[in-house]
């Protein structure tokens, strides 16, 4: 589904990302830890396609394409999608135009769709709302999770989704993701995700078979992302790479 | 008032407006108003049937919210051509529909709300107005009656290079609601013009209106409107503007002067000027007494054009609240967008607030939506949209519909 090819990045004239390499398979969903800064965002970013981050060396395949060379928007109508952590407000731009545009994107015809998706993701009251203005941790996570939902992306890129949400809503949290990820299926499973966690909470309602670590823009090895976070939590992030990379 | 005391105070106007005549206004730019043509009351001729109207002068209106082949949706109608009364009629009992003329014949009352809200020497163009044959519209519900559907009037420049002066009277007596849409607008080939159109709105203990105007010019032309609204105790003035056509150039700063108590006022502008347009608009609300309160709120796109977005509040009674909010679009390197937000309190208190942007599409915003899958125009295209959306509470379904459909229309034009 996606290979990252010593990928080096910059923002701005500064380099972020040094020669990171990841693949990730049909159905696969994977985790990536790391410190503030270490360059999370900044993968996820590039991968979208968002201007600002600029490519300087490397590859992005997706579905056996190059897509360096494509812009934002045709990466999301080839099937890539993503939660951001702080989306922007968009004044008098409602949540219901929004998902309506992600149905349209993928040509799907709106119809009760919207309707059924938010009833079920007890995001109603939302619909009506300006997009991201004045919403909680929690109604941000679940609004960029309908969104995601209504545009039905092959890879799914999800960037912190646990931050900023409490307990209770954790567990829908998860639930959505699961539902997005076709968790409940195991072989005819297509979709596929990368999911940045700084406190691996999610993991508690996610399953993601593989987890690394970026530190300091590189990603110095992989391993099971429960494994990956077991390490963190008894090493921190250094002691982590250096355990498990010497492991290697 | 007897018929002497009538006459004096007909000559006593026409003295102060022969003084103003050369007044140039505080806003705007100066116009020769005697560098356009005056036409005689009553050159068109008067149409009974209103769906008679010829195709074209009907496809025209119809832009403006103003409807003549169905009028199953109105309370009635007023259509003025150039000067011309030329068609006037009401469908609701207790709603008053006519030209201004007939009804200072019919009233003789109406003198005493003859430039009650309006100064006649605010500027050269109120003068004008007094002193050129009198023609505009007369609305009033009597008290108690709640207006069913809305009364359109179309006030419409056929001539080129012709001065309309027009002077309005609208008045909701007590308890009672009215809903008005008015369509400013002109034929399609219509050179140039001047449109001086005074509006005078009394509304009354526990009454109501909605105002709604659209404005639908053509780029040669310059625009005077002159408004104002006395607003009485529980009294509600809601007025909506708007405005996304090309005009040369267009002056307004109607005010609201709320002298009941609880009175509420909502002034809603949505303005476009593409290049070549002018415009300086905006809504004044006087809180005058305990507990009014208001809220104006303008969104404004240069394409091209300047505009300069006023507003002012002025509170100077106990527990009046107001907020203004101006938010100005910039889609053009050409355009210019200038806000001018006021606020005036000097009682403690007073509560008053406003914010005002100006700026450009956020890019953050456009990226956002294109990682959704929308192309660049289609992201723009949609935060246009949403920026010109404003919701009005209070408007009934029909207005609300012609409302959205004026947006809508002159949407796609810009977008």
């Amino acid at each position: 589904m996606l290979q990252i090819r010593d990928l080096s990045v910059e923002v701005e004239g500064k380099g972020i990302l040094h020669d990171v390499n990841l693949t990730v398979g049909i159905g696969e969903t994977h985790a990536i830890f790391g410190p503030n800064g270490g360059g999370k965002t900044t993968l996820l970013m590039a991968i979208m396609g968002f201007p600002r981050y600029r490519v300087t060396k490397g590859q992005i395949i997706f579905k056996d394409q190059d897509i360096i060379g494509l812009s934002l928007d045709e990466r999301a109508r080839l099937g890539i999608g993503m939660s951001f952590q702080r989306p922007p407000v968009v004044r008098g731009v409602r949540t219901h135009d929004m998902v309506t545009a992600c149905l349209e994107s993928r040509g799907s015809d709106n119809g009760d769709t919207v309707g059924r998706l938010a009833e079920r993701l007890n995001v109603v009251e939302l619909m009506d709302r300006e997009i991201n203005y004045g919403f909680s941790g929690g109604e941000i996570k679940r609004s960029e999770l309908l969104q995601l939902l209504a545009q039905a992306p092959d890879l799914v890129l999800l960037d912190e989704p646990e931050s900023g949400v409490d307990l209770v809503n954790m567990s829908l949290i998860g639930q959505m993701i699961n539902e997005l990820l076709q968790k409940d299926l195991k072989r005819s499973r297509t979709r596929s995700c990368l999911i940045i966690t700084h406190t691996g909470h999610i993991l508690d309602y996610v399953h993601a078979s593989k987890g690394y670590v970026l530190l300091d823009g590189t990603i110095p090895c992989e391993r099971g992302a429960l494994e990956v976070l077991d390490s963190i939590k008894e090493n921190g992030y250094e002691g982590c790479v250096r355990c498990l990379c010497q492991s290697d | 008032m007897s018929v002497s005391e009538r006459l004096a105070s007909s000559r006593k106007r026409k003295e102060l407006a022969e003084k103003a005549l050369d007044k140039e206004a505080a806003l705007g730019e100066d116009i020769d108003v005697t560098a356009y043509s005056s036409e005689t009351v009553g050159e068109h001729s008067y149409q009974e049937e209103p769906s008679q109207f010829s195709a074209e002068e009907k496809a025209h209106m119809v832009q403006v919210g103003v409807t003549l082949d169905d009028l199953s949706q109105r309370g009635g109608t007023f259509v003025q051509k150039d000067q011309s009364v030329v068609h006037s009629s009401s469908r609701q009992d207790g709603v008053e529909v006519m030209g201004i003329a007939q009804a200072l014949e019919t009233h003789d009352w109406l003198e005493d709300y003859w430039w009650r809200a309006v100064s006649i020497d605010a500027d050269k163009y109120t003068a004008h107005v007094e002193l050129e044959q009198y023609s505009g519209y007369f609305i009033r519900t009597l008290p108690g009656v709640k207006a069913v559907y809305p009364v359109q009037a179309c006030l419409y420049l056929a001539h080129s290079n012709l001065a309309q002066k027009v002077h309005n009277i609208i008045i909701a007596e007590e308890d009672s609601e009215l809903h008005i849409i008015t369509g400013c607008t002109t034929s399609p080939l219509q050179a140039s013009g001047l449109h001086l159109g005074v509006s005078e709105f009394y509304i009354k203990r526990g009454a109501s209106i909605t105002f709604t105007m659209i404005h639908n010019w053509s780029p040669e032309i310059a625009v005077r409107p002159r408004s104002a609204a006395i607003i009485e105790d529980n009294g509600v003035f809601l007025s909506n503007f708007v405005c996304m056509k090309p005009v040369r150039t267009l002056q307004m700063y109607p005010a609201a002067r709320c002298v009941g108590e609880n009175a509420i006022v909502r002034f809603s502008s949505v303005l476009v000027a593409p290049p070549g347009s002018n415009l300086d608009v905006g809504s004044r609300v006087l809180l005058n007494a305990k507990g009014s309160r208001t809220e104006i709120i303008s969104r404004v796109i240069t394409t091209g054009g300047d505009i300069i977005a006023r507003g002012y509040i002025a509170g100077s009674a106990p527990n009046v609240k107001g907020h203004l909010e101006c938010r100005g679009l910039i889609l053009s390197g050409q355009g210019m967008i200038h806000a001018i937000p006021e606020l005036k309190g000097d009682l403690v208190g007073v509560d008053l607030s406003h914010e005002a942007a100006v700026g450009k599409i956020a890019e953050e915003e456009v990226e956002y939506l294109m990682a959704r899958g929308l192309t660049r125009d289609e992201a723009t295209a949609t935060i246009v949209r949403g920026f010109l959306h404003i919701d009005i509470e209070g408007l009934p379904p029909q207005l609300a519909a012609e409302l959205k459909h004026a947006i809508e229309t002159s949407e796609k034009e810009l977008i």
